[in-house]
């Protein structure tokens, strides 16, 4: 497709506050198209630029200036479930939940869920690594994944990982996932499915301080216990799901925290006494137990939803993707309440707390002069705090183009290079997804001249303009 | 007892890589039986020890390549937690490097995930001696390319590791190990028919015509396993672990030629003369043969064969690379090394 008015729909990912519409959009259907794609873009050296359902969250789907859009989302079957050895062979562009559904016969399930896995591609997953609510205890997709079947933009087709679960050689399957489509062009994937828990509790615990809730994780894990998720909400989070969901949150609480126990119904039990004696111990001022899957689920819509919900208390918001070490949550929480009294923007916190997954939502409009580049240099700011907290600025939400000024915070310029190099290797000319994921070092001296930390600049060597 | 030695270590490869002298980097050496031997002037990295942080609640410990795994355990132990990967020893002065290194796990690994799964983070030293840090101590981390998984076992090609961040696991509260007879096809049917139920098994084994199951929860459940599973429980059963995870069974003893071949679960047993000794759920088979072309039978059968221990001269360890593969390799070999000082030869000759 070449139209503007074919084209526009791709014009973004779900990080619509950049746009661009494509020059082509290809949709292929089978493997052998995509390979066409990237040799006919190899010969004319033109970038390339690959999408799955377009649910990204950090821009890694935005098209490039003279580029091709490869939309993987026609290639669609599932080309196999294998019950006996628990797995499915997929094309990129089924969807996470389509898997799960496709294995549900036979007991089984695709454990990484991300909140948008009715709509995202398993492609998608791959490219991010994408994880979800249940990742403490079952993993990220780097964690579930068999095998990839890769086209390289040299035009040759690579097997990384196999149905045995490992592969001769470095492990360039681990390398791949998360990166983001710039190493390669995912084809086929096939995933480790597992058995459907025998039982599932989900435990809701209310607090009158966000500080005791933050210590009720730490305590939680430290007590040896790893449940299936464990997420947190602020007041502003809970209360904004609560009127969109009608959950069942309770209102006046200054945090939430959802706990959900999987397993066989002994242990499901052990777990369920030891976790509300450590609630209660922490200083929760109610205990709620789903009483059945009905309650369980509707107890679920609300964090799942949580999103959308704080979406309606401002025309628009940024979603930030930090992670910390469990120990810093309550500071760190302290010093994005700090930024946003600073920059008058409200922030609402959703967390995947029992792997420190930080979520804050930066509530602004775009229509107010300024506003968004207040709520991008918060947003940046929270970051910092991550950073320096021993965090990351992703935890699976990717780089994309949203955080490459934030990279150049969390790694030198050594690692950078390294990067970059690393790249050239799959990618000698740099036409796949060029720009995205990895920031020149150009742009960290100028992020670096925006922000000075203690009279000490990062990248001293690079001139500055 | 505990040392910092990276700018030691720094220095001596700055200097190798200089003179394009190769390196073999040695941490408690007890795996050199594996992979091609490498000529070169040693790098002994078993100084650079100590744990750096452990932090029960957050899941993670962070440690100098050169603390022996021994302490590493007993130190996790205290806290009731372990490393989800059951890594083999092979030897009492095993490092976490040399074992992140060589990416082995033990029984546990069918149900636990490889090594890899559990690499949060790394700070290693490149072959032209610079220090660069990948990764973090944190659960979930998307920026940047995954560099510190790739070292999981890298065999030190691509970079001396200098520290590495792990996640751990609760120690479960109790276990149990059941055992029955059953043929080899019986055995791979029962492993493969309980991984895909919900019982907690954490470790399979198929040894002379015995199969043997160890599941692992509360004292509640594990009760209630028996009476689902059947079979005699076996006293004592960690010898039996242990002496898997170690090779120190008897099905190991002498000189022949032992290969392991990873396979898909159920795959059939392969057309080899000689007992089989069967491990994870069924992915993991052991074959003490010469006279066969293992890497080309395991290919056949979806997997892939190396040859681990007791090699015959001129026979590679590891299965062969397809060419696209292989190029990949040395493009990532110079990234991290360019002038091909660090462990030269020791997966792959042209690596």
């Amino acid at each position: 497709m070449v139209s503007p008015e074919a084209c526009a729909p791709y014009e973004c990912d779900a990080l619509t506050a950049h746009r661009r519409t494509p020059d082509v959009v290809v949709l292929p259907e089978t493997a052998a198209q995509v390979m066409e794609v990237l040799r006919a873009c190899r010969r004319h050296s033109t970038p390339v630029v690959a999408r799955g359902a377009g649910t990204g969250l950090s821009g890694g789907a935005l098209p490039v200036e003279g580029g091709v859009l490869l939309v993987l989302a026609r290639l669609n079957r599932i080309l196999e479930v294998d019950p006996l050895r628990r797995l499915a062979r997929v094309e990129p562009g089924v969807t996470n939940l389509e898997i799960s559904h496709a294995a549900a016969p036979h007991g089984l399930y695709y454990a990484p869920d991300p909140s948008s896995q009715v709509a995202c591609t398993i492609g998608g997953n791959v490219a991010e690594n994408s994880g979800g609510v249940h990742c403490l205890k079952h993993g990220l997709t780097v964690h579930n994944l068999l095998a990839v079947r890769v086209a390289t933009i040299e035009g040759e087709w690579l097997a990384l990982g196999s149905s045995a679960g490992e592969a001769p050689g470095l492990p360039l399957l681990a390398l791949v996932t998360g990166s983001e489509g710039m190493l390669g062009v995912v084809t086929e994937v096939t995933v480790r499915l597992k058995p459907v828990p025998e039982r599932v509790e989900l435990l809701m615990a209310a607090f009158d301080d966000v500080g005791h809730c933050a210590e009720a994780v730490g305590r939680v894990i430290a007590a040896g216990i790893v449940p299936a998720g464990l997420e947190m909400m602020d007041a502003p989070a809970l209360r904004a799901a609560e009127a969109f969901a009608r959950c069942g949150y309770p209102q006046d609480a200054a945090a939430l925290l959802l706990c959900e126990l999987d397993g066989l119904a002994n242990d499901v039990e052990r777990e369920l006494a030891a976790v509300q004696a450590v609630l209660r111990q922490c200083g929760a001022t109610s205990l709620r137990l789903a009483k059945d899957e009905a309650e369980r689920l509707r107890m679920w819509s609300g964090r799942k939803s949580a999103f959308p919900a704080v979406g309606r208390l401002a025309p628009d918001y940024f979603c930030m993707d930090g992670t910390i070490p469990r120990r810093s949550l309550a500071g760190v929480l302290e010093g994005i309440a700090a930024l946003s009294r600073e920059f008058g923007l409200q922030v609402a916190n959703v967390f995947h707390a029992g792997d420190g997954n930080l979520h804050p939502l930066i509530l602004f409009d775009a229509g107010r002069a300024g506003d968004t580049e207040s709520a991008e240099r918060l947003g940046a700011e929270i970051l910092e705090l991550c950073v320096a907290a021993g965090g990351t600025v992703t935890g699976e939400h990717g780089v994309g183009i949203e955080k490459l000024g934030p990279m150049c915070s969390q790694f030198g310029a050594g690692e950078i290079e390294t990067f970059h190099a690393l790249k050239r290797v799959f990618d000698p000319c740099g036409l796949l997804n060029p720009g995205k994921a990895v920031p020149t070092l150009a742009r960290c001296a100028d992020y670096g001249a925006m922000r000075v930390h203690g009279g000490k600049l990062p990248f001293p060597h690079l001139p500055r303009f | 007892m505990d040392r910092d030695c990276t700018d030691e270590l720094a220095a001596r490869v700055r200097v190798a890589g200089a003179s394009r002298t190769p390196l073999l980097i040695v941490g408690g050496d007890t795996k050199r039986f594996l992979g091609r031997a490498v000529a070169g002037e040693t790098l002994e990295v078993g100084q650079h020890r100590g744990i750096l942080r452990h932090d029960p609640a957050e899941l993670v410990l962070t440690a100098r390549a050169g603390t022996p795994l021994v302490e590493i355990e007993a130190s996790l132990a205290e806290h009731g937690q372990r490393l989800p990967f059951e890594p083999p020893h092979f030897g009492a002065h095993a490092t976490l490097g040399g074992t992140v290194a060589c990416g082995l796990a033990g029984p546990a690994r069918a149900w636990s995930g490889p090594l890899r799964d559990y690499v949060l983070g790394v700070r290693l030293l490149t072959g032209d001696g610079r220090v660069l840090r990948f990764g973090g101590e944190v659960m979930k981390n998307v920026a940047g390319y995954d560099v510190a998984r790739l070292m999981a076992g890298a065999f030190g090609v691509l970079g001396v590791l200098l520290d590495v961040s792990i996640k751990l696991l609760p120690l479960p509260q109790d276990e149990r190990t059941l055992t029955l007879e059953l043929d080899e096809h019986a055995a791979l049917g029962k492993l493969a028919e309980l991984s895909r139920g919900a019982l907690p098994l954490t470790a399979g084994a198929w040894v002379n015509g015995r199969l043997y199951l160890r599941f692992e929860g509360s004292t509640a459940t594990l009760g209630d396993v028996q009476r689902r599973v059947g079979g005699e429980p076996l006293g004592a059963a960690g010898v039996l672990w242990s002496s898997l995870r170690e090779q120190t069974h008897a099905y190991f003893d002498g000189g022949e030629p032992l290969w392991r071949c990873t396979l898909p679960p159920l795959a059939p047993a392969l057309p080899v003369a000689g007992a089989s000794l069967i491990e994870w759920s069924g992915q993991q088979r052991w074959y003490r043969t010469p006279g066969y072309d293992m890497f080309h039978l395991a290919d056949t059968a979806g997997g892939y064969a190396t040859l681990f221990r007791h090699a015959p001269g001129g026979l590679e360890p590891f299965a062969p690379l397809a060419p696209p593969l292989l190029r990949l390799h040395q493009g990532l070999k110079r990234v991290f090394d360019p002038a091909g000082v660090l462990n030269p030869g020791r997966m792959y000759e042209e690596l």
